[in-house]
């Protein structure tokens, strides 16, 4: 009987714990693409840099991000990074240093007055929402005449960001079907469709994200390839230790009876 | 060399204490798996001490600067990126470390008679490492660090009459700022790095003065050979010093595969939203605290008023403080207790551990209900066991140690 009932209480354990993933996955996000991150493709990341420079940096700052530090991880030469992204010089008049960090003339306060929002700084934005976030976001931009922009954005609804990017991918459309919750209707957005073709491919502009958010996930941990390769070597000297302190734990416990 | 030592031992007593507490201290000779942890969190304490003097060399205590400075030991501080993941990693490894040692404790029934006192310092080295892992967590002063704080800090204001001038004083402002940084940086730094290597010293002096336990529960002092040596102890050192160096670097290497290759624990370590600098505008979308945490955090969510759910969470870990007189059972080991104490304990684990799945989760109908589920389940091992330890039916416990 008491072992009967304890049965019972572990198979109710086993049932209940079996559960969770269920009830996790029923609450999941939307769905995001998966972007293509190539961390040790330095080609990749120097495209990513460029567009970085040509289309984002200047609004958003990279503030923790040195450009030197580019130049070195990239094996870029610093005039190659300096032609790249310094478009700026000091209140003194002289050119923005090399050794200086990525940072923006424009205020909080002017952003706030033209997109409604300070913009983000966007050294960590690849580890606070994730490569596919970016990557997703990034393709997600629509035509939407009620905001202020004129785009709209299903990753990021009513996003104070233009699509800055709309010469290179084009326009797209939404399209909508209802969808049932419960027992109400509602109209959602199952997909977009373009409606103008933009400098790009597809592929080409798929391609072209790729490279951004590549360089983006390198700019938030720059240390991670070196990060990776001491990880290796550690865990090789770890492996040998053991033979060393297991041999020797062997030696002095042969006596221990 | 043996002049110096001497010397040395005239005037300190260098060589009694490595007698007393290594070359000539018992230890039972079946020590399993559970046993590492002992030591290892020992050594977790010790790279969490290096690591830390490290990290203020160059962290900023300023609302202001306190982000970026961490930043700024990311990228431009030699190694600073690798000093600041042990340190982070470290904080997870002390914990889990810490639930192990804790659960060794429970299945052989470490905290009994004569084993009181050694439990109860543990205790206290358990409550203070919480304190000092949360306050550690709002120095990189990120979103979660932020609103993690926010939240905890005002569950003190549930408390009738003094909770709003209590959370005031805590804080140091009408909210979490500069003050409060600057505050639980030094508690951080100083005050709970001393109180906690104090009650290490006072939860290792009386292991010492009783004994370790063992797998089997067994006191090994009760058979002694002519010499007044237990014959089931070895010396410490060197036996269980070199078994120990085993035990680390096995450690060791998981600690490194975390550090090196998911520094940020999937997000369950460094979690997403501390990417970004702390706003007191923005509440981030979903506020969980650091996984070690979460299994109180699930019992505070379970019940329907604050100030009752501020008392389970407390009531939680202070029922773990009375465990040694819950337990009424004679026998330590879980190898010869019941099997009611053996499912007791199982459900306790999977209690504990669903919690803290529970608490990462956002809050909805099933998730509310299961939190009541488990937290009640969570209170009803100390029920179990005081109702059923007292006249529980063992199994004979050998004179000796088995193996």
């Amino acid at each position: 009987m008491k072992t009967a009932s304890i049965k019972n209480t572990i198979k109710l354990f086993v049932i209940a714990v079996m559960m969770l993933p269920a009830i996790a996955t029923a609450s999941s996000g939307a769905h995001l693409y998966e972007a293509p991150i190539d961390i040790n493709d330095k080609e990749s990341l120097k495209r990513g840099a460029q567009a970085f420079g040509d289309y984002c940096y200047s609004c958003h700052a990279a503030s923790f991000m040195r450009f030197n530090r580019i130049a070195k991880d990239l094996d870029m030469e610093e005039q190659d990074v300096r032609d790249m992204l310094i478009h700026t010089r000091s209140k003194k008049g002289d050119p923005t240093k090399i050794g200086d960090l990525m940072k923006v003339s424009m205020t909080d306060d002017y952003a706030k007055n033209a997109f409604g929002t300070a913009v983000p700084d966007l050294s960590l934005a690849a580890r606070a929402r994730g490569a596919d976030w970016i990557y997703t976001y990034l393709r997600s931009f629509y035509v939407d005449e009620s905001r202020p922009t004129g785009f709209n954005n299903t990753a990021f609804p009513d996003v104070g960001m233009p699509h800055v990017l709309w010469s290179l991918q084009g326009l797209q459309e939404p399209v909508y079907e209802t969808v049932v919750h419960g027992d109400v209707e509602v109209e959602e957005i199952s997909h977009l469709e373009p409606i103008q073709a933009g400098k790009l491919s597809h592929v080409e502009y798929d391609m072209f994200l790729g490279d951004l958010t590549n360089f983006m996930v390198y700019m938030a941990e720059p240390i991670q390839v070196e990060r990776r390769s001491m990880g290796w070597k550690v865990l090789l000297f770890l492996i040998v230790f053991f033979f060393f302190a297991y041999a020797l734990k062997k030696e002095y416990w042969k006596d221990v009876h | 060399m043996g002049n110096l030592m001497a010397w040395i031992d005239e005037r300190f007593p260098a060589t009694k204490l490595w007698n007393e507490h290594l070359a000539e201290y018992y230890t039972p000779k079946n020590f399993n798996f559970m046993y590492f942890f002992g030591s290892l969190a020992l050594m977790v304490l010790v790279i969490q001490l290096v690591s830390g003097i490290f990290l203020t060399m160059h962290y900023k205590p300023d609302a202001a600067m306190a982000f970026a400075s961490v930043e700024y030991i990311m990228r431009d501080v030699p190694y600073g990126w690798l000093i600041r993941y042990i340190h982070s990693t470290g904080a997870t490894a002390f914990f889990i470390v810490v639930y192990m040692h804790m659960l060794r404790g429970l299945m052989y029934g470490s905290y009994k008679k004569p084993r009181e006192l050694i439990w109860l310092f543990g205790m206290f080295i358990y409550l203070a490492l919480m304190a000092e892992a949360f306050m550690g967590y709002l120095l990189p002063w990120g979103q979660m660090s932020y609103w993690g704080a926010q939240v905890i800090i005002s569950l003190f204001s549930a408390i009738p009459v003094i909770g709003d001038d209590l959370t005031l004083w805590i804080r140091g402002d009408f909210v979490i700022g500069d003050a409060t940084l600057n505050r639980f940086f030094a508690l951080h730094v100083i005050a709970l790095p001393f109180v906690l290597v104090f009650l290490v010293i006072a939860h290792i002096i009386a292991l010492h003065e009783v004994g370790s336990n063992n797998p089997d529960g067994v006191e090994i002092k009760k058979t002694k050979d002519a010499n007044g040596i237990p014959l089931d102890g070895i010396p410490f050192h060197p036996y269980y010093s070199v078994k120990d160096i085993v035990g680390v670097v096995v450690f060791l290497f998981f600690f490194s595969v975390i550090m090196f290759y998911f520094p940020d624990g999937g997000g369950y370590m460094l979690e997403h939203a501390n990417f970004i600098a702390s706003d007191p505008l923005k509440t981030p979308e979903h506020i969980a605290p650091v996984w070690y945490f979460t299994p109180f955090y699930a019992i505070l969510r379970a019940v329907p008023d604050k100030l009752m759910g501020v008392g389970a969470m407390f009531g939680a870990i202070a029922v773990l403080f009375i465990l040694p007189w819950i337990d009424r059972c004679s026998v330590k080991s879980i190898r010869y207790r019941s099997s009611i104490f053996k499912a007791n304990l199982i459900m306790f684990c999977i209690s504990f551990v669903v919690l803290g799945w529970l608490a990462m989760q956002p809050v909805n109908e099933t998730i509310t209900f299961l939190s009541r589920l488990f937290s009640f389940l969570y209170f009803a091992f100390f029920a179990i066991l005081f109702v059923t330890s007292k006249n529980e039916k063992t199994k004979p416990v050998p004179d000796r140690v088995t193996s």
